[in-house]
C-alpha cells in the first residue's frame, strides 16, 4: 500500500481556494520511500518524458539526504515542484512501477513534490555561475516548454530573454490551472529559480503583434517558439454566445490570471449561476467544475459525450471532482442552450452510446436519437479543448504548420524556418506539462548545437 | 576593439527591448469626463496602425481594459489614447498624471483598418468614438479620399477634437442629440443626407454599439460598403479567451484578433449589445465601492 498523502476535506475545502493536496510529511516520504526496490533496470525511468534518475533520488530520500535528492532531481527537471503536482504520473512513470503490476505503485510524483517542497521552505540554492557564450536567444512564451527550455540553455551559458504576451510568467500554469491544485507562489518561486539562471523575462510583448520573429531572428542567434495552445473551441451549438456561457480558457483565466475569486478586492469579475455545466471531461474540464464550487456553485455537471473509461483527466482530479460532489452526466453531449434576456437558462442535450473505435482509438459516441431532454443551468463552460494559438504562426509567412495550426518540428524542435525552433503545445496540440518540457529540452539541446555552430 | 564593440551591442539591445516604462507625457482634459493621454510605448508607437487598440492595466489587482490609439507618434515614440470616465478602471486612470507610469501597456492588438483610395468616404465618430475615428480620417486624408466627417454626442459638453477633425476632412458635420451645438439629433440624419445627395464610396463608424447598428442600417439600402469597430468585453486581446466573441455573418468571429473591424451589415449588434452588459452588477458594485473609498 502506498503512504496516503493528507488532503483537505471536501467540505472544508470547497469554500476555499487553498491547495488540496498538502504533500508528504519527511517520515511519510521515508516510508514511501522505503518502498521503492531500487531495480537494476528501472522501467519507470522510461515512462519519464525527462528522464530523472528515479530510483536515484528515491533512494536519497530513504536515507533522508533530501537536499542531494531534489539536486538529482534538478539535474534533469528545473520544474519539480509543478511536475510533481500536475504530471499525469499514473500513464507515465508510475505505470511502469514494477510494483504496480502486483499492487499500487510507489507515488513518484509525490515523492519529487516532497523533495522540491523541502527545498523551498531551506531556501532554494542559487545554481552555479556558468561562464557567457555571448550566444543570444529569444524564447517565445514563458509557458513550462518556454522556461524549460531557457532555463537549459541558461545553463549552457546562453543569454537568454523570454517574451510573453501577458502580464505574468508561467503560461497555463499561471491563467489556467487554478491556485488549489497549483499554488501561484510556487510557480512564481520555480520561475525565480529560473531568473537566478540568468534569464530575462519581457512581459507584455504580443510577438506577431509588437514585435515580429523576423525581427528577433535579427537580434538573437536563435528563436524558440513556446506560445501553447492557448484558442480555445467552441461547439458551434446555437445559444452558445449567450451571456453565462463561457469558453473554459476565458473562465479560468479570469479566476486565475486575473483572480476574480477575490472581486472586488481585484477588479475583474466572473458570474457564477447556481446551475454549472461544465462540457469536456479532460484536466481542464475538471479544473473548470472544481472552480465552480468554490465560486459558490450549488450544483455542477460534468456532460461529457463519453464513458467514464474514456475520461482524459488525471485520475486523482476526477476523483477530486467525484469527492467535492461534481455530477458526472456521462454519455452525454449538449444540443443547443436556451436563453432568457440574453442569459444562459437551460441546456438541451442528447444522449449518446459508443461505437466503433475512430482514430484515436476510443470509441465513438453517437447520438441516440429521441433522448434529447432538456435542464435547467445559469453557467455553462466549455472545455472541449484548445487548438495551438494561431497569432504568431500566421504572422510568420514559409513556416510549416500542420492541419490544427501547429507548428511543424522535426523531433529536435527545429522548424521549416532556418534559425527558429518550437515545442510544447504550439507544435504538439495540446498536450502534458512534461511532455512540454521535454520538448523545451530536446529543443535546447539542438539549439545550443546551432548557435555553437553558426 | 570588438569586444568593446559587442558590449556596445548589447546594452543596445537592451536598452531596445527593456524599456519598459509606460510614462504618461501629456494629459488634457477634452470634454466632460473625456480625458487623453499621451503615453510612451515606443515600440508599440513604431509599429501601429490606424484601427488597432492598446491594453492597459494600472495596478497590481487591475483589469486588463482595451482602448483604441486615438492617434501615434512614431519619432516620439508616444501613443494617445482618449477615454471616457465611466467604471473603476476609467476613473482610476484618470486620476493619473503627467510624469506618472502604466503599468502595463500592450499592443498594438487587433488588425489594422483597410485603408486606400477608396473615392468618397463618410467617416463618424460618436462620443469617444471620435477620437477612435481619427486616425483613420487622417490617413484617408493622406490616401487622397475625399473624406466627410460627422461627429456626434448626447451634448456639447461631451464633444472634442473638431478641430482636429477638421483639418484633415474636406466637411465636417457635428450633431448633439440635444442640439446644444451643431445640428440637433442623431448622426445618421445628415449621414443619409449625404448619401441621397452623393455616391459615398465607403463609410466608417466608431461609437456606441447602438449608433454603429442605425449608421448600418442607414447604408445598408444604398449598398455602400460600411465599417464599425466593436468595443466587446475583453481580457487578453489575443484570441485566448472568447470574451470578445461577436456574430459576423452568421459566425462566431473574436474581436481581439479577427477584427476589432467588420462589415457593419453583417454584424449582429443585438448580440454585442446584449454580451456588454454581461457584468453590469459587477460593474456597479466595483464603482460604488471605488466611490465610497475615494
Ligand atoms: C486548465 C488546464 C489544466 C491543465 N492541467 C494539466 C495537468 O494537470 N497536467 C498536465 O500535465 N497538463 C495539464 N494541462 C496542460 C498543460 O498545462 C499544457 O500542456 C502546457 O502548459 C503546455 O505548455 P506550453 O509551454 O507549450 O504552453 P503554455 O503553458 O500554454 O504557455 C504558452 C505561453 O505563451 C504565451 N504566448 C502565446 N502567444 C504569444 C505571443 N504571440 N507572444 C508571446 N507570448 C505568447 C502565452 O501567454 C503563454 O504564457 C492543463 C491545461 C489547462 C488549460
Ligand atoms: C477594442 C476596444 C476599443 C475601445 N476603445 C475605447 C476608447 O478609445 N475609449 C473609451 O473610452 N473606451 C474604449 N473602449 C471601451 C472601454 O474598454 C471600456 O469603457 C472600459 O473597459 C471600461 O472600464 P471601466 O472599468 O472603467 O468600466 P466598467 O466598470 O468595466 O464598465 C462601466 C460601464 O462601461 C461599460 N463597458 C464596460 N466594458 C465596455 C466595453 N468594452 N465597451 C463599451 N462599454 C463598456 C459597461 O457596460 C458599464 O456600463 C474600447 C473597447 C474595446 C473592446
Ligand atoms: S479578448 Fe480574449 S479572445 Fe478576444
Amino acid at each position: 500500500m502506498r503512504t496516503s498523502m493528507p488532503e483537505q476535506k471536501p467540505k472544508e475545502r470547497i469554500k476555499n481556494f487553498n491547495e488540496v493536496a498538502l504533500g508528504y510529511s519527511e517520515e511519510d516520504a521515508v516510508k514511501e520511500a522505503s518502498r521503492c526496490l531500487n531495480c537494476k533496470k528501472p522501467s519507470c525511468v522510461k515512462g519519464c518524458p525527462v528522464g530523472i534518475d528515479i530510483p536515484g533520488f528515491i533512494q536519497l530520500i530513504k536515507e533522508k539526504r533530501f537536499e542531494d535528492a531534489i539536486d538529482k532531481i534538478k539535474e534533469k527537471n528545473s520544474l519539480p515542484a509543478i511536475c510533481g503536482r500536475v504530471c499525469p504520473q499514473e500513464t507515465q512513470c508510475e505505470q511502469l512501477c514494477i510494483l504496480g503490476k502486483k499492487g499500487e505503485p510507489v507515488a513518484i510524483g509525490r515523492l519529487e513534490r516532497f523533495a522540491a517542497d523541502w527545498e523551498r521552505k531551506k531556501g532554494v540554492k542559487p545554481p552555479e555561475k556558468v561562464e557567457d557564450t555571448n550566444k543570444k536567444i529569444a524564447v517565445v512564451g514563458s509557458g513550462p516548454a518556454g522556461l524549460t527550455c531557457a532555463a537549459e540553455l541558461a545553463k549552457k551559458g546562453h543569454s537568454v530573454t523570454i517574451f510573453e504576451s501577458l502580464h505574468k510568467t508561467g503560461g497555463v500554469l499561471m491563467y489556467g490551472i487554478p491556485e488549489f491544485r497549483m499554488p501561484k507562489k510556487i510557480v512564481e518561486s520555480e520561475i525565480d529559480y529560473i531568473k537566478d539562471l540568468g534569464v530575462k523575462i519581457k512581459t507584455d510583448m504580443v510577438v506577431g503583434k509588437t514585435i515580429e520573429v523576423d525581427e528577433l531572428k535579427k537580434d538573437f542567434d536563435a528563436v524558440f517558439v513556446a506560445t501553447g495552445a492557448g484558442l480555445p473551441m467552441f461547439m458551434h451549438l446555437p445559444g452558445e454566445n449567450l451571456n453565462g456561457v463561457y469558453s473554459a480558457n476565458e473562465f479560468l483565466t479570469r479566476v486565475n490570471l486575473m483572480k476574480a475569486y477575490r472581486f472586488p478586492e481585484y477588479d475583474t469579475p466572473v458570474t457564477i449561476g447556481k446551475r454549472v455545466a461544465v462540457v469536456g471531461a479532460g484536466n481542464v474540464a475538471m479544473d473548470s467544475a472544481r472552480t465552480s464550487l468554490r465560486l459558490g456553485a450549488e450544483q455542477v455537471f460534468i456532460v461529457y459525450r463519453r464513458s467514464e473509461k474514456e475520461m482524459p483527466a488525471r485520475k486523482e482530479e476526477a476523483e477530486h471532482a467525484k469527492q467535492e460532489g461534481v455530477k458526472f452526466m456521462l454519455l452525454t453531449n449538449p444540443i443547443r442552450f436556451i436563453g432568457e434576456n440574453g442569459r444562459v437558462k437551460k441546456m438541451e442535450y442528447i444522449q449518446m452510446k459508443l461505437g466503433e473505435p475512430d482514430e484515436s482509438g476510443r470509441r465513438r459516441p453517437i447520438p441516440i436519437k429521441g433522448s434529447e431532454s432538456v435542464m435547467g443551468v445559469d453557467t455553462v463552460i466549455m472545455a472541449i479543448g484548445q487548438r495551438p494559438n494561431p497569432l504568431v504562426p500566421k504572422s510568420m509567412p514559409g513556416l510549416e504548420t500542420g492541419r490544427h495550426g501547429n507548428i511543424i518540428t522535426d523531433e529536435h524542435g527545429k522548424t521549416s524556418i532556418k534559425g527558429v525552433f518550437a515545442g510544447g503545445d504550439i507544435a504538439t496540440g495540446a498536450a502534458t506539462v512534461i511532455s512540454a518540457m521535454g520538448m523545451g529540452k530536446k529543443s535546447a539541446r539542438a539549439i545550443d548545437r546551432y548557435v555553437k555552430e553558426k | 576593439m570588438e569586444k568593446a564593440n559587442k558590449t556596445i551591442a548589447i546594452f543596445n539591445i537592451s536598452q531596445h527591448y527593456f524599456k519598459n516604462m509606460f510614462k504618461i507625457v501629456k494629459k488634457e482634459t477634452l470634454a466632460e469626463s473625456t480625458k487623453m493621454f499621451e503615453v510612451e510605448a515606443e515600440r508599440i508607437a513604431k509599429k501601429c496602425m490606424p484601427g488597432q487598440f492598446i491594453i492597459l492595466r494600472i495596478h497590481e489587482k487591475g483589469e486588463r481594459v482595451p482602448l483604441t490609439i486615438a492617434d501615434f507618434d512614431r519619432d516620439k515614440g508616444t501613443i494617445t489614447i482618449v477615454f471616457q470616465e465611466v467604471g473603476k478602471t476609467t476613473f482610476q486612470l484618470g486620476k493619473k498624471n503627467v510624469g506618472d507610469e502604466i503599468l502595463d501597456f500592450i499592443g498594438p492588438l487587433g488588425n489594422p483598418s483597410e485603408i486606400e483610395k477608396f473615392g468618397n468616404v463618410v467617416c463618424i465618430g460618436g462620443g469617444t468614438g471620435i477620437a477612435c475615428v481619427y486616425p483613420q480620417v487622417k490617413m484617408l486624408k493622406e490616401k487622397g479620399n475625399k473624406v466627410i466627417s460627422i461627429i456626434g454626442a448626447r451634448t456639447k459638453n461631451l464633444l472634442f477634437w473638431e478641430e482636429k477633425m477638421k483639418k484633415f476632412s474636406d466637411q465636417i458635420i457635428v450633431t448633439t442629440d440635444d442640439g446644444s451645438y451643431g445640428r440637433k439629433g442623431v448622426v445618421t440624419l445628415p449621414l443619409k443626407e449625404i448619401l441621397e445627395k452623393e455616391k459615398i464610396d465607403r463609410v466608417i463608424a466608431i461609437g456606441p454599439p447602438i449608433m454603429m447598428k442605425f449608421v448600418a442600417k442607414t447604408t445598408l439600402p444604398y449598398k455602400v460598403k460600411t465599417i464599425a469597430s466593436l468595443n466587446s468585453i475583453m481580457v487578453d486581446g489575443t484570441g485566448m479567451c472568447g470574451a470578445c466573441r461577436c456574430v459576423v455573418g452568421g459566425e462566431t468571429k473574436f474581436a481581439c484578433v479577427d477584427g476589432p473591424e467588420f462589415d457593419a451589415h453583417l454584424i449582429d449588434f443585438d448580440l454585442l449589445i446584449s454580451r456588454n452588459k454581461m457584468y453590469l452588477d459587477e460593474e456597479k458594485k466595483s464603482l460604488e465601492l471605488y466611490r465610497g473609498e475615494i
